[in-house]
C-alpha cells in the first residue's frame, strides 16, 4: 500500500505578498497584484501589465538577510524566501535525520542577471561572477545551501507545469521509499527575456487578463515562488506536524499537439485531470473546486474548458482562475495555485475569477465571478498546463474527511 | 532495476545506426567536439524541421533511432534531461535583446524553453503519456533514469524513453573559457590525456534509451541503480557513498569490473575522480572516454551507451583508454561523473 | 508587383527557414496556411515580424494575419497598399 502524502508546510511570495498570510489577505480583500512593470528596464514598460513582487533585488537581499552577498539571482532570492517559510512551518530544522528532498521548478534560472551582462560575458571579464548562475540548477542549489539540505535534489523545467511536476515527482519519490519528506514547488522571476518572448507570441494582454471571458485577450505575466513541504504518513507520525491537507492524486500527460497550442478538445488536459482524479479515488462529482490554469488566452481557456466539461460531464464543480490575482507565474504557477487552492479549501472560500463579464459561447459553464464564503470544500483540483503540452493536475483533500 | 532495450545516440563519434561500436574513432582538432550528425531528413519531415533548432533535431532523431533500435512504435513515457537546453536559441534572443527589443522572432523563444525537446519528441511520436524534463547539471539524465525506474517499479511492462542532451556553441565556449574551465585553445582530442593546457575538453551529444522491466531480444544490459550525491565534505565521504551504493545493491567493490571515469582533462576535476575511485574501488579497471565525446552535463548518456555495449559485446574498443589493462570480464560497470565536486552522479550497469 | 512577389517569396523562405523549397516552387496564389505549404500560427507571427522589420508595417492583431497572409500575392498587395499610406 503506497504511503499517504501529507502537506505540512506552505511558503509563498508573489505580487500579492511576501508570505502565505499576506497572500491570503490580498485574496480575501480582492487585491490583485497586476500593475505596471517597475523592476525591469524594458521598452515594453509602457505597454504591459504584470504582477511583480514589490521588492527590488537589493530589497530581497535585505529581506532575506543576505545583503552584501554576491551571485544571487532574483530567482534564487524568491525561491529562498518561500522555501524557508515552508521549511520552517514543518519544523524540518528539528528533523534533520529525515531524508529530505528538494525538487524545484524553474525555466528562467539566473536569466534576470545574465540578460544584463550577456555582452560583458562575451567581451570582458568584469561579470565572471554571474556566468555560472545562468542555469536552472543554480537557484535549487542556492535554496539547498540556505536550508542546509544536502540530500536528493533536482530541478524540473516543463514550462508552466514545472512546479506541479516537482510536487508530483516528490510524492512519487516518497511513495517509493526514497524520501521521508520533501520541499517541492517552483520559482520564477520576471525577466526581459521572457516578457519579450511572450510578447513575440502576441499572447500578452495589455489590459488586466480575463480568463474564460468571451473577450479575453491573453496573459499578464507574474513572478514569485511557492513551495509545499510534503511528508509521508510515517514521517508525520515522527514529526507530529499538523497536517494541512493531503495530496491524494496527481496526473501528468502530454498534449502532443503543437509547440504552443493545445488541441481544441484539450486531450492532454483531460488525461492529466483524469489521471489525478483516478488516483485520488474520488468521483468527479466529489471535486468541489477547480483552480483552472485559465491563462486568458483564446486557446488555453477553450481547450481547458472543453476538457473540464468532458471530465465533469454530470456536474461541473466551482471553477475559477486566480491568474488575474497573481499573474501567470509560469514555472511557479503550479505550486502557487496549489497553495491558493489549499487556502481556499481551508477557509471555505472560492476565489473569484476576477475581470469576468462575458461567458464563452463555446462552454456550458462560467467561472465563479464573486468571492464565495462559507462553502464546504473537501476536495480541490489545481491545473497547470505548459507550453509544449506538458499538462499536470494535482488533487488535494481536507484531512480527516472520509 | 530495468533492462536497457534500445539506444539512439548522436555524438562526436561515429555512433549513428549501423556504425558498429566505435570502430573507427573520429579525430577532432577543434575548440569543442561537435557531433557527427545524421541526415535529419531521414528522421524529420523537412517542412516540420523548418522551425527546429539543431538541438531539437538531434533530440528527436536520437529518440527515433532509439525507438527503432528497441523495435517499438510508442513509449509509455518520455523524459529528457538537459543541463543547458538550447544554448543557440537563448543566445539568439540575448543577442537581439542586446541590440533592441523590437522585432524579436517568436521561434527562438519557443525553442529556448528546456522542455521543448521532450515535447517535440511527443509531438513527433504522437505520444500523450507522461512527459517531463530535468535540468540539473550532471544530475539531469540521472534524474530521468530515476524517474523511469520509479515508473517501472510500479509498472514493469512500461517502456520508458529517457535521454540526455546538451549542445555546445562557440559563444558559450568563449564565455565559460573566461572561468578557466575549458581548454583555452583547440587541441587534438586524442591528446587530451597528455596535453598540459588547463581546462576540460568541451563536447556535446544526445543519447536516448528505452528502459523497461521486461527483458527482450534487444536488451543490452541491466540499469541496476542510479544515485546522486550533493556537496560531500571530502573525497573520503564520496568514496564511502560509493561503497554504500554498491553494498545497497548487493555488491562489494571487488565486484566492479570497470569504472567509466569522469575525467575530462581539467586537473582539479580529474584529481577528485581519481581519488574517489582509488579509495572506493582500488584495483578496478578504469576507462577514460571523454577524449571521444568531450565534457557536457549529460555526458553520462555517452557513458551509458558505452557501458551497455561493453557489457553486451564483452568488448572495450581500443579507442578508449583502459587502465591498467583490459579486464577478464565486463559484467558490472560503474559510471561516475561530477560537477565541481558539488554534484556527484553514479550509474550502475550490469549484465 | 512581380518584383515584390519574387522578393517576398525569397524573404518568406528565409524567414521561415524553408530549406528545401526554392522561390520557383512557390505559387504566388496558392494558400500558405493549412493546405499548400502547411504553415501554422507561429509562422504567421514570424511573417508579422518580417513585415515590420523589412517593410515597416506593424500588424497589431495577429487575427488580421489570416487575410493578409493568405498567399504571397495578398501579402504583396497589402504591402503595396500600406507602404503608400506610411
Amino acid at each position: 500500500m503506497p504511503s499517504r502524502i501529507f502537506v505540512t508546510g506552505l511558503g509563498f511570495i508573489s505580487g500579492l505578498g511576501n508570505n502565505v498570510q499576506e497572500n491570503l489577505s490580498s485574496l480575501l480583500n480582492l487585491h490583485s497584484g497586476i500593475g505596471p512593470i517597475r523592476q525591469i528596464e524594458t521598452s515594453l514598460k509602457a505597454e504591459l501589465l504584470v504582477s511583480e513582487v514589490r521588492m527590488s533585488n537589493a530589497d530581497l537581499l535585505l529581506y532575506a538577510g543576505l545583503q552584501g552577498q554576491a551571485g544571487y539571482s532574483r530567482n534564487s532570492l524568491l525561491g529562498i524566501i518561500a522555501a524557508r517559510e515552508a521549511f520552517k512551518q514543518a519544523r524540518l530544522n528539528d528533523h534533520r535525520d529525515l531524508r529530505i528532498g528538494l525538487i524545484s521548478g524553474t525555466t528562467v534560472g539566473g536569466m534576470d542577471q545574465c540578460e544584463k551582462y550577456y555582452q560583458d560575458f562575451l567581451t570582458n571579464n568584469s561579470r565572471n561572477d554571474f556566468i555560472e548562475i545562468y542555469d536552472c540548477a543554480d537557484s535549487t542549489e542556492k535554496i539547498a545551501d540556505d536550508l542546509g539540505l544536502n540530500g536528493f535534489m533536482t530541478t524540473i523545467s516543463t514550462a508552466c507545469s514545472s512546479a506541479a511536476n516537482s510536487i508530483l515527482f516528490a510524492a512519487r519519490m516518497m511513495k517509493a521509499g526514497k524520501l521521508d519528506s520533501a520541499i517541492a514547488g517552483g520559482t520564477e522571476a520576471l525577466t526581459k527575456f521572457h516578457i519579450n518572448g511572450f510578447n513575440a507570441l502576441k499572447i500578452l494582454d495589455k489590459q488586466p487578463c480575463r480568463p474564460f471571458d468571451a473577450a479575453r485577450n491573453g496573459i499578464n505575466l507574474g513572478e514569485g515562488a511557492a513551495y509545499l513541504t510534503l511528508e509521508t504518513e510515517e514521517t508525520n507520525n515522527k514529526t507530529g506536524n499538523k497536517v494541512i491537507c493531503e495530496l491524494v492524486g496527481y496526473g501528468n500527460a502530454c498534449e502532443a499537439f503543437h509547440q504552443t497550442a493545445s488541441s481544441p478538445d484539450g486531450t492532454g488536459a483531460y488525461l492529466a485531470m483524469k489521471k489525478a482524479l483516478d488516483m485520488s479515488g474520488e468521483q468527479p462529482d466529489s471535486v468541489d473546486y477547480i483552480n483552472a490554469h485559465g491563462t486568458g488566452t483564446d486557446n488555453n481557456d477553450l481547450s481547458e474548458g472543453r476538457a473540464i466539461e468532458n471530465l465533469f460531464s454530470k456536474k461541473i464543480p466551482y471553477v475559477s482562475s486566480t491568474k488575474p490575482f497573481t499573474g501567470h507565474m509560469t514555472s511557479a504557477a503550479g505550486s502557487a495555485e496549489a497553495i491558493i487552492s489549499i487556502l481556499g479549501m481551508l477557509n471555505g472560500t472560492i476565489w473569484p475569477n476576477l475581470n469576468f463579464s462575458n461567458p464563452m459561447p463555446e462552454l456550458k459553464f462560467e467561472p465563479v465571478a464573486e468571492l464565495l464564503s462559507g462553502i464546504e470544500l473537501n476536495v480541490v483540483m489545481s491545473n497547470s498546463f505548459g507550453f509544449g503540452g506538458n499538462d499536470s493536475s494535482l488533487v488535494f483533500k481536507k484531512h480527516g474527511i472520509h | 532495476m530495468a533492462y536497457i532495450n534500445g539506444i539512439g545516440i548522436i555524438s562526436p563519434q561515429n555512433t549513428l545506426p549501423g556504425s558498429g561500436f566505435l570502430e573507427a574513432a573520429v579525430e577532432h582538432n577543434t575548440d569543442f567536439l561537435r557531433s557527427v550528425e545524421p541526415v535529419y531528413k531521414s528522421y524529420i519531415d523537412p517542412i516540420a524541421a523548418r522551425r527546429l533548432s539543431r538541438l531539437i533535431k538531434m533530440g528527436i532523431s536520437s529518440a527515433k533511432m532509439c525507438m527503432q533500435d528497441a523495435g517499438l512504435g510508442m513509449p509509455d513515457a518520455i523524459i529528457t534531461g538537459t543541463g543547458l537546453g538550447s544554448v543557440e536559441d537563448t543566445e539568439k534572443i540575448l543577442g537581439e535583446l542586446t541590440k533592441e527589443e523590437k522585432f524579436l522572432n517568436p521561434t527562438p523563444f519557443i525553442q529556448s524553453t528546456y522542455n521543448t525537446i521532450s515535447s517535440q519528441i511527443a509531438i513527433h511520436l504522437k505520444c500523450h503519456q507522461y512527459n517531463s524534463t530535468y535540468v540539473h547539471r550532471c544530475f539531469s539524465l540521472e534524474s530521468c533514469l530515476l524517474d523511469g525506474l520509479l515508473q517501472i517499479s510500479d509498472n514493469p511492462a512500461a517502456n520508458i524513453l529517457a535521454g540526455g542532451i546538451d549542445e555546445m556553441t562557440q559563444n558559450h565556449l568563449t564565455i565559460i573559457r573566461r572561468l578557466g574551465l575549458w581548454k583555452p585553445e583547440a587541441i587534438r582530442n586524442f591528446d587530451l590525456w597528455t596535453n598540459n593546457l588547463p581546462g576540460a575538453l568541451a563536447g556535446e551529444g544526445s543519447a536516448y534509451f528505452i528502459i523497461s522491466g521486461v527483458k527482450t531480444d534487444t536488451s543490452y544490459a541491466r540499469l541496476e541503480a542510479v544515485e546522486t550525491l550533493y556537496k560531500p565534505g571530502s573525497t573520503a565521504e564520496t568514496a564511502s557513498f560509493v561503497n554504500e551504493f554498491l553494498s545497497g545493491n548487493g555488491l562489494s567493490s571487488g565486484d566492479v569490473d570497470v569504472v567509466l571515469m569522469g575525467n575530462n582533462g581539467h586537473t582539479g576535476h580529474d584529481r577528485i575522480c581519481n581519488e574517489v575511485i582509488s579509495r572506493a574501488i582500488p584495483g578496478t579497471t578504469r576507462v577514460l572516454y571523454k577524449h571521444l565525446c568531450g565534457e557536457y552535463h549529460t555526458v553520462s548518456g555517452f557513458a551509458l551507451f558505452l557501458a551497455s555495449n561493453m557489457i553486451r559485446r564483452e568488448f572495450i574498443p581500443p579507442s578508449l583508454v583502459t587502465l591498467p589493462s583490459i579486464p577478464k570480464k565486463i559484467e558490472t560497470v560503474l559510471i561516475h561523473n561530477h560537477f565541481r565536486d558539488t554534484d556527484h552522479a553514479f550509474i550502475l550497469v550490469r549484465k | 508587383m512581380d518584383e515584390l512577389i519574387d522578393k517576398l517569396k525569397k524573404e518568406v523562405i528565409t524567414q521561415l527557414n524553408l530549406e528545401d523549397i526554392s522561390a520557383d516552387d512557390v505559387n504566388p496564389d496558392a494558400p500558405l496556411f493549412g493546405e499548400g505549404l502547411g504553415l501554422d500560427s507561429i509562422d504567421a507571427l514570424e511573417l508579422i515580424v518580417l513585415l515590420e522589420k523589412n517593410y515597416g508595417i506593424k500588424i497589431e492583431d495577429p487575427k488580421d494575419g489570416k487575410k493578409i497572409f493568405y498567399s504571397i500575392r495578398t501579402m504583396a498587395e497589402y504591402i503595396t497598399e500600406n507602404q503608400k499610406k506610411a
